[in-house]
């Protein structure tokens, strides 16, 4: 991923920064800018998420792409954050640990690295509670 | 709106096609249904292509006018269009030259399908197929497409008690099916066995889980139904024709493993036909993973939501029971050249209708066609009858 792409939501992807519709009440992680129940009459605030939440459903990844070869096998999961919001992450455990409404907490991660010399990813990911 | 019907249908063989380019898979698939429908390609009005990713897979855009030009139908400088929606890009090609004809501003268009998937290595397809789900928050964390596909299963299994023999059988009963097809990639039956020894990809999918990675093309002629028999003595009547979206990502879905936009897609295609699921007599359902065939069958009504891996383990998707379930080979079995698909599925069916599809052939008159894009972001349903 080109380094701009990157680093324009790197604040959301280093402290799990989404949005918050103040109109509704909802709450956007991946963030949005446009809440999709108000659309234009939303009115949308950044919002830090606590970061607590349970594993919603899982997968144990065995053949992923090249970027992430070395780390599998590893723990993929719908998790559900306590603010009512669902994302993908990973979870920080072993294959035999996870399990549906496993409580889980973020954590600040390497994502991935761009080879020896290039850009390395930082990101949020999911530890046991 | 007037009434449609299909008049030529033509499909490549599926497979790794070394020796065969991207351009010449289209217009092998186009001669074949020109040739069916006993028409020149000068009596086409336009042309919609459905192509997932030659930008990736053979670093081509413009896809539309490079079809036609090769397929010769440049002469008449016809619009010719390249249709996208992953894995769903055939379907919205159909749905797109159905509309057109409906509508009264064409009278005869082509909609077809083609994915050069091999002339990339296996981890640039992966990304490339990651694509259809959402890059920056999905790919980027380190989903594969099969993953995703994966924790719909885990979800799936959890809730509503499928076993992993279950799963295995929708395999199972596709490569049944894809052995009698001569144009399937894969024509050899495969055991329970087989499925659930195979290589680990995605817990719970194994690797015989997964459709393939595939080169072919598919096209099909639609026109006034009243014009239909100037081409052929056995025209197929395009009964619905319906698309629905939904969320990009797995994860703001409502509900994990039900697919809403085909819910959506499909009560929109019974409405428009005037039919209810029970008088479908066959479908070709988007079943890239093993757990996709299971959703569908229920969400697009066939048995309750939680049935249809006991539907499956009973015989009743096979063929001779009460609703053959991708007499193809499906996508696991025939292959699944992604932008091809939803074309593929089309031209299954009207094979099935007209009764020429030899050792498949299901004795029915309505049947149904079921195209994905991604997890569940696009879907097209079509229905056919004779």
């Amino acid at each position: 991923m080109s380094v701009p792409r990157y680093w324009r939501k790197q604040q959301n992807r280093y402290r799990l920064r989404g949005t918050h519709c103040e109109t509704c009440g909802r709450y956007f992680f991946p963030p949005r800018n446009l809440c999709p129940t108000c659309r234009r009459d939303g009115t949308i605030v950044d919002y830090e998420f606590k970061g607590d939440g349970k594993v919603r459903t899982y997968s144990i990844i065995r053949t992923a792409s090249e970027d992430y070869d070395l780390q599998t096998p590893f723990v993929l999961a719908v998790v559900e954050l306590e603010e009512g919001t669902c994302l993908t992450a990973q979870v920080i455990c072993t294959p035999e640990e996870v399990y549906i409404g496993m409580p889980v907490k973020k954590a600040f991660r390497r994502i991935i690295a761009d080879g020896d010399a290039g850009v390395i990813v930082y990101g949020t990911k999911f530890v046991p509670a | 709106m007037r009434e449609v019907a299909v008049v030529g249908i033509g499909v490549t063989e599926f497979g790794e096609k070394w020796e065969t380019s991207f351009r010449n898979l289209f217009v092998e698939a186009g001669a074949m249904a020109l040739e069916d429908a006993n028409m020149s390609g000068d009596q086409i009005d336009e042309m919609f292509v459905g192509n997932m990713s030659a930008g990736r897979f053979v670093l081509q855009e413009h896809i539309g006018a490079l079809i036609a030009d090769y397929a010769g139908l440049v002469g008449n400088h016809i619009p010719a269009t390249r249709t996208e929606a992953a894995c769903a890009s055939g379907g919205l090609a159909f749905r797109q030259a159905y509309t057109t004809v409906a509508s009264g501003l064409n009278d005869i268009v082509i909609a077809g399908g083609v994915e050069k998937m091999t002339d990339v290595g296996g981890s640039v397809t992966t990304d490339a197929l990651a694509g259809a789900a959402d890059r920056e928050w999905e790919g980027l964390v380190g989903a594969t497409f099969p993953g995703l596909y994966a924790m719909i299963a885990t979800d799936y299994m959890h809730r509503y008690g499928l076993t992993r023999e279950q799963l295995a059988m929708v395999s199972v009963k596709n490569h049944a099916n894809g052995a009698k097809n001569p144009i399937a990639q894969y024509r050899k039956e495969i055991t329970v066995e087989d499925v659930i020894r195979s290589t680990r990809v995605a817990d719970p999918l194994r690797l015989l889980d997964c459709s393939p990675v595939t080169d072919g093309a598919a096209a099909v002629i639609l026109c006034p139904m009243e014009m239909a028999r100037q081409f052929t003595d056995t025209p197929i009547r395009v009964l619905a024709s319906a698309q629905a979206c939904d969320t990009i990502s797995l994860h703001d879905r409502r509900d994990i493993s039900t697919l809403d936009a085909t819910v959506a897609a499909g009560k929109r295609a019974y409405a428009q036909a005037g039919v209810t699921p029970k008088e479908i007599g066959m479908v070709e359902v988007h079943d890239c993973f093993t757990i996709a065939e299971i959703c569908a069958i229920e969400d697009l009504g066939f048995c309750a939501k939680g049935e249809a891996g006991k539907l499956t383990e009973d015989g009743q998707t096979a063929l001779g029971g009460s609703i053959p379930v991708n007499t193809s080979g499906g996508l696991k079995s025939c292959g699944h050249p992604v932008g091809a698909t939803g074309i593929k599925q089309v031209a299954e069916i009207v094979a099935q209708l007209r009764g020429e599809a030899g050792a498949r052939q299901v004795d029915a008159e309505i049947g149904m066609t079921h195209n994905v894009g991604g997890t569940g972001a696009t879907v097209v349903c079509n229905i056919l009858g004779v």
